[in-house]
């Protein structure tokens, strides 16, 4: 491991309510070496999105804060790219103009025109999506702008690329490519990255450590898992391999033994929205692993 | 083997289509057309058993041959009007030829205004008031859409002149033209001013409130792309805001001419503006036995103007839309 890049010391952050503050996240810390790709994992409303808008500087810690080589973040900014759970490309621009649109603020003062047309163009192409970058956001499939947004975080040259469940809208194929694609990515650029995950599967074959978050309110880290797996990491001779099973195991019995959410009361699934409930059905339809392991888990 | 088998399946599937297509014209063609029959006998109908101090209402036939007559009143005065041209053009070119030095004067031909150019004027005072709305409004729903403040400011306001009907407003108009807007030599007349504004101030709220509304919608994903790119606020507007709110925009455009339209009859009904509304008026006040198969014909005019109208709205919103399919 390298240097410490990113340094997550005593986070916590309440949000106010009509019945008093709501402390959503309670003393978070950890520490992401440069080229470290971290998941967060963890039921639904547990504070991960929180977490990674803090780091990206949509959120203020209440207290306690992130260092990122050395300054504190404050606000949001192009060293931190997001690249968001859908996608939020601007639906009036093509591909291109999407990514151009990073390049131009990011880049203004470094490159010169065609500079950045064949930095666009280079973006585009290591997502694979070299044949469609004239596409407007309607006329390309979820999986396709879920690329472009990863072209377009990547683009800025971010020190830390953060993903907010970048796949979870995504059907299991389409997820499948997207993230050896990114593993691709990854071994070529060696980025930084904190991805948001519900998919264990996802996180075991991604990351180099996973983190796993209890339950809110007062959510905070439970467990930490380093996958000292080999990479290039293959998902189907891993599929068979005992120490990717072990890992997948570990992390499931932090979900569902140990944070098993007991409280999935209707009402409460109402306030939470959209997110409420998708954890235990995504994980149960895992795309690459064995699928009875996932049930039994949570049976 | 297979497409032995499939041929009459395919004719069949082929046939469903042209029976549909044949059922799709009817619904679309036919319907109307029948739509149409029915308005037109019952318009006969009724027509020839109201008795008005002006004659028989008129029917159909009767405001066919009074589009006849406007249009033969238009290339006649049209006629009149290349002669009298002519006309001066022929002695001034001999006052010269006689005097080279000979002051000669150039006069414009001033006939009675046709129904033809009616329409023109209409049409001019209708886009002219339509275009400073959108000019006031754009702008104005971009600032109370962005800062809440101003919105909060503004809302009431809108709120109460937004329902005020035209004919309140124009004895105001009137007056305020009449006393601000003197010049020895206008460029406009008052009474185009007049209607224009009143064009204005009632067409101008479904714009406004439809752009403050589509700018302050902005998802609140595109904004966080925005923060996390650090766009400075103006790029921010430009390239995040407005383009979203473009299609709300198109929305409210539309219904703004749409009100444009139907208000300026009654402006200049009342502002005597040499357009439609004028004309309707004049037909009214001229009670010669015409005169209502005039005005019906006007009605009709002023129908399938406002239809056009929102025509090319639509295709323009198509046009300019990103959302549209």
């Amino acid at each position: 491991m390298t240097r410490t890049q990113l340094e997550l010391s005593g986070v916590s952050i309440e949000f106010p309510t009509p019945k008093g503050p709501f402390l959503a996240l309670d003393n978070v810390n950890l520490k992401i070496a440069e080229g470290e790709f971290v998941s967060l994992i963890g039921h639904s409303g547990c504070g991960k999105s929180t977490v990674l808008n803090i780091v990206a500087g949509l959120l203020q810690a209440t207290r306690g804060g992130c260092i990122l080589d050395g300054k504190e973040v404050s606000e949001p900014g192009p060293e931190r790219a997001v690249v968001f759970q859908n996608h939020s490309l601007l639906p009036w621009l093509t591909a291109y103009q999407n990514v151009e649109l990073a390049v131009q603020q990011v880049f203004r003062k470094q490159m010169n025109k065609a500079q950045m047309r064949e930095w666009i163009i280079h973006n585009l192409e290591l997502v694979h999506m070299g044949h469609a970058i004239h596409k407007r956001p309607g006329e390309i499939s979820g999986g396709m702008k879920q690329r472009v947004g990863i072209a377009r975080a990547l683009a800025m040259q971010p020190k830390v690329l953060l993903m907010d469940e970048p796949f979870g809208a995504l059907d299991a194929l389409t997820r499948a490519h997207l993230q050896d694609s990114l593993m691709e990515i990854q071994r070529d650029l060696n980025n930084t990255v904190i991805m948001i995950t519900h998919d264990v599967d996802e996180a075991v074959l991604l990351s180099d450590r996973i983190v796993m978050m209890t339950n809110g309110p007062a959510a905070t880290i439970g467990e930490i898992l380093s996958i000292d797996l080999p990479r290039p990491r293959n998902r189907v001779t891993l599929a068979d391999d005992p120490a990717y099973n072990r890992y997948r195991q570990a992390v499931l019995r932090f979900l569902y033994e140990k944070q098993r959410k007991v409280t999935d009361l209707p009402v409460k699934r109402k306030r939470e929205g959209m997110e409420s409930g998708k954890a235990p059905v995504k994980a149960a339809a895992d795309t690459t692993g064995d699928q009875g392991q996932a049930r039994s888990a949570l049976a | 083997m297979t497409t032995l088998t499939l041929a009459p399946l395919a004719r069949m599937a082929r046939q469903t289509r042209e029976q549909l297509n044949v059922k799709h014209l009817l619904h679309a063609l036919g319907m109307p057309l029948l739509g149409l029959a029915l308005f037109l006998l019952l318009w006969q109908g009724a027509a020839s058993s109201i008795d008005t101090s002006l004659g028989k209402f008129p029917g159909p036939a009767a405001v066919l041959e009074q589009f006849d007559n406007l249009w033969a009143e238009h290339l006649n005065e049209r006629a009149r009007g290349e002669k009298f041209i002519a006309a001066q053009e022929a002695r001034n070119a001999r006052l010269l030829a006689e005097n080279p030095g000979a002051e000669v004067s150039i006069r414009p031909y001033v006939g009675r205004p046709t129904f033809v150019d009616q329409i023109g004027t209409s049409l001019l005072t209708v886009l002219s008031g339509f275009v400073l709305a959108t000019l006031i409004a754009i702008p104005l729903g971009i600032v109370t859409g962005l800062n809440r403040h101003v919105h909060a400011a503004l809302n009431p306001l809108i709120q109460v002149f937004k329902p005020v009907s035209p004919l309140a407003w124009l004895p105001l108009v009137t007056m305020v033209v009449a006393a601000l807007y003197v010049s020895e030599d206008p460029m406009f007349q008052k009474s185009f001013v007049t209607s224009m504004i009143t064009v204005t101030l009632c067409s101008l709220w479904p714009t406004l409130l439809n752009t403050t509304a589509g700018v302050a919608a902005v998802s609140s994903d595109l904004q966080n792309v925005s923060r996390v790119l650090r766009l400075p606020w103006l790029t921010h507007v430009r390239r995040i805001v407005l383009p979203s709110a473009v299609p709300m925009m198109f929305t409210g455009l539309r219904v703004s001419l749409g009100i444009a339209w139907m208000v300026l009859i009654a402006a200049e009904m009342l502002a005597q503006n040499p357009g439609l509304g004028k004309f309707v008026w004049d037909e009214f006040q001229n009670g010669s036995s015409q005169s209502l198969s005039r005005i019906m014909a006007a009605v009709i005019t002023i129908g399938l103007i406002g239809f056009l109208l929102d025509r090319i709205m639509l295709l323009l919103q198509k046009k300019a839309s990103w959302d549209a399919n």
